[in-house]
């Protein structure tokens, strides 16, 4: 996915505030040591396996898999965390590698799943919004600016919450209170892993509707790690669906969940928990293992298309079997990467 | 015949604070072959019900009303009595499989100790037992040998509810049983837990705060908010059409992927589930409830017939306002 067809919503027309670009993460194997002196390495961990995907001004992105599949390190490699070995992740066009990491880590801002680890239980409320501007130096009236930022999470009125602890607060609001740190610096995005899924279930949407506040007030980009496509369905603009490190289709969320064209997004789809279908078909297998990522297309060995003969049928087995393949754009802004889509939906 | 029929279940603990009502009167019923789900947030009750069902609590802990199992009551039986009961009448499957376990014995020695302890079989007829448990929850027999760090989570999980039948119970309280494994996985673990309730024809309490897997797995559903019921009824006509506006929210959190009233609609509530200690007068909802009126801060509503085989502890549920002036004036 690059900026020849950018697939933005009608919210954003411009440039992408965050690009992402062949990224690749891996993690080295661990040997033991009678293993490692008999001269044997062990396989590293393609967590990342060659990402191309883009954030547009004001868009809400959910990238979405199971356990396993990359999205939280594709995201640590975003922030800046791990540096990735091979691809580049852009920020307005400059590369985080050469541009100025303080201003990017600044403008970036990440919200983690469990608040509860997320905050230091020994600091105020106050502390803990005031931080990132005292380690960012950012001029201005710091209490003005707690202030704001903790009113503008939905912490009203703010000075009541000055002198709490983490402790003293309920899920929900303590996951307001990242996101209070995360305003207080004024981001242009903001990476979300897994934000609600630690809380229960009557105010989760409360902080989901937080969230599109914020894209509607102050155009922040937003990308939202889940696992949920129930969520995906309810925030984001756009999907990208990952698979052992890949991203295997993306497109605007209605094209995605609802026509979805990869057989992994539609078996995602299936396992979605609904009244009165137990009798649907589970894909068997556990999460896949990064450390040995198959040939051809990552998904045949779990693929109900290649598994039921239909592929053998479309003549395009020994594809799926043996040739790796890239993200086709199959629709318009909808991309896939699968054989089967590909004689489905004919590019034109 | 009802396997299992609570009435009036009360539970409080007494912690250094004071006294924490965390189960304030609760009456379940669950037949023979049927699942009943129990829907609620953390720190609603639904837990301290499981562990109650099986006496699982801290000394201290106060318990009313009665829980009958098999026509015996579990709250007053003698220690032996419920030692024998436990496993044998009733098992639990928890949250966290990989907690469950101990870690430096293999899983097939695991499995046979409440076959043994319950004297059902010696440590040989055990071995053979423990191969068909494991066939059973879709395990080779042979992964008898293993240890629990040598199994994913789906499969710990599957081992756990192995041991949940071990001693062929006729209740299985299952406490989250998926909450900690991945979409795909839990997806097979419901469907496992699914087919064994039917072949079986076990009774089943269901326990989570996933309302949509609820649903999936469930004859009823009963929802529970700060320690009582507040619905219940037959599980799709509940998350389909709640009377309940807690229900409302909680059903409204599992939106259908396709359901334009949920895109680019986040819907929750305002506010936090109540403080066990600090339970607001009336309808315990009243001060989240979106459609509250002047007296849900005074009256607290029972439950009342909303359609059929259905009830639901609100003021707004037809022709119950009515009734419940009459029964406070």
């Amino acid at each position: 996915m690059t900026t020849a067809h950018p697939d933005v919503p009608a919210v954003a027309v411009d440039a992408p505030v965050l690009e992402v670009r062949d990224v690749h993460v891996n993690f080295a194997g661990r040997q033991g040591l009678i293993a490692s002196i008999m001269g044997k390495t062990a396989p590293s961990a393609r967590a990342v396996d060659g990402v191309d995907f883009s954030l547009a001004k004001g868009e809400i992105v959910a990238l979405a898999g199971e356990s396993g599949c990359g999205k939280t390190t594709l995201a640590r490699a975003i922030m800046g965390i791990i540096k990735p070995e091979k691809g580049d992740v852009l920020h307005e066009g400059t590369s985080i590698r050469t541009g100025n990491i303080r201003d990017y880590r600044r403008r970036v801002q990440m919200v983690f799943q469990d608040p509860t680890a997320a905050l230091n239980p020994r600091k105020t409320v106050y502390e803990l919004v005031a931080e990132g501007l005292r380690v960012h130096k950012v001029p201005g009236n710091e209490e003005e600016q707690v202030a704001s930022s903790l009113s503008r999470a939905g912490l009203r009125p703010p000075e009541r919450f000055y002198l709490q602890y983490p402790h003293e607060l309920s899920g929900g609001q303590r996951q307001r209170v990242v996101i209070a740190g995360a305003l207080a610096l004024d981001p242009e995005v903001i990476v979300a892993d897994e934000p609600v899924s630690s809380l229960d279930a009557s105010v989760r949407g409360e902080i989901l509707k937080l969230l599109m506040d914020l894209r509607a007030d102050l155009q922040i980009s937003i990308l939202v790690i889940t696992h949920d496509l129930g969520l995906a369905w309810t925030i984001a603009d756009r999907v990208v669906v990952m698979y052992l490190g890949r991203v295997v289709e993306s497109g605007p969320t209605e094209d995605v969940l609802l026509r979805p064209m990869h057989p992994y997004t539609k078996a995602l789809l299936d396992v979605v928990p609904e009244a009165g279908g137990t009798d649907r078909p589970i894909l068997q297998g556990e999460p896949p293992d990064p450390t040995r990522i198959p040939d051809g297309c990552r998904f045949h060995l779990r693929c109900p298309v290649v598994a039921s003969g239909r592929a053998a049928e479309l003549g395009i087995e020994d594809r799926c079997r043996g040739e790796d393949l890239a993200l086709r754009e199959l629709g318009e802004g909808h991309l896939a990467a699968c054989y089967e889509a590909d004689l489905q939906y004919p590019q034109s | 015949m009802s396997v299992l029929e609570v009435k009036d279940l009360s539970v409080t603990y007494k912690t250094m604070a004071g006294d924490v009502p965390a189960v304030r009167g609760v009456d379940l019923r669950i037949d023979k072959g049927e699942v009943l789900g129990l829907a609620g947030e953390s720190g609603c009750g639904k837990s301290t019900i499981a562990g109650a069902l099986l006496r699982l609590h801290p000394s201290g802990t106060k318990i009313e009303g009665t829980a009958m199992l098999d026509g015996e009551d579990v709250l007053t039986m003698s220690p032996g009595r419920l030692r024998a009961v436990r496993w044998f009448g009733a098992s639990i499957v928890f949250q966290g499989a990989m907690h469950a376990m101990n870690p430096v014995k293999r899983i097939g020695e695991q499995l046979a100790e409440p076959i043994i302890v319950h004297k059902q079989a010696d440590e040989k007829q055990a071995k053979v037992r423990v191969g068909a448990l494991l066939e059973q929850v879709g395990l080779p027999a042979r992964r008898m040998e293993d240890y629990p760090h040598e199994l994913s989570g789906g499969q710990k999980q599957r081992v756990m509810i192995a041991m949940a039948l071990a001693c062929g119970p006729s209740l299985v309280i299952a406490d989250e049983p998926t909450t900690a494994l991945d979409v795909m996985v839990q997806a097979q673990v419901l469907k496992l837990l699914k087919e064994l309730q039917n072949d079986l024809g076990l009774a089943m309490l269901f326990i989570t705060h996933d309302l949509s897997v609820l649903v999936e797995v469930s004859d009823r559903l009963a929802i529970m908010y700060a320690g009582k019921i507040i619905e219940e009824g037959p599980a799709t006509s509940v998350f389909e059409d709640p009377q309940h506006p807690y229900t409302k929210a909680l059903a409204a959190a599992f939106p259908a992927i396709g359901d334009e009233r949920f895109r680019r609609a986040p819907s929750g509530l305002g506010g936090d589930p109540p403080d066990p200690m600090a339970i607001p007068s009336g309808c315990s909802f009243h001060p989240r409830c979106p459609s509250a009126f002047d007296d849900c801060s005074s009256v607290n509503p029972p439950l009342f017939v909303a359609g059929e085989g259905r009830r639901a502890a609100c003021l707004l549920v037809e022709g119950a306002h009515a009734g419940a002036k009459e029964t406070t004036a």
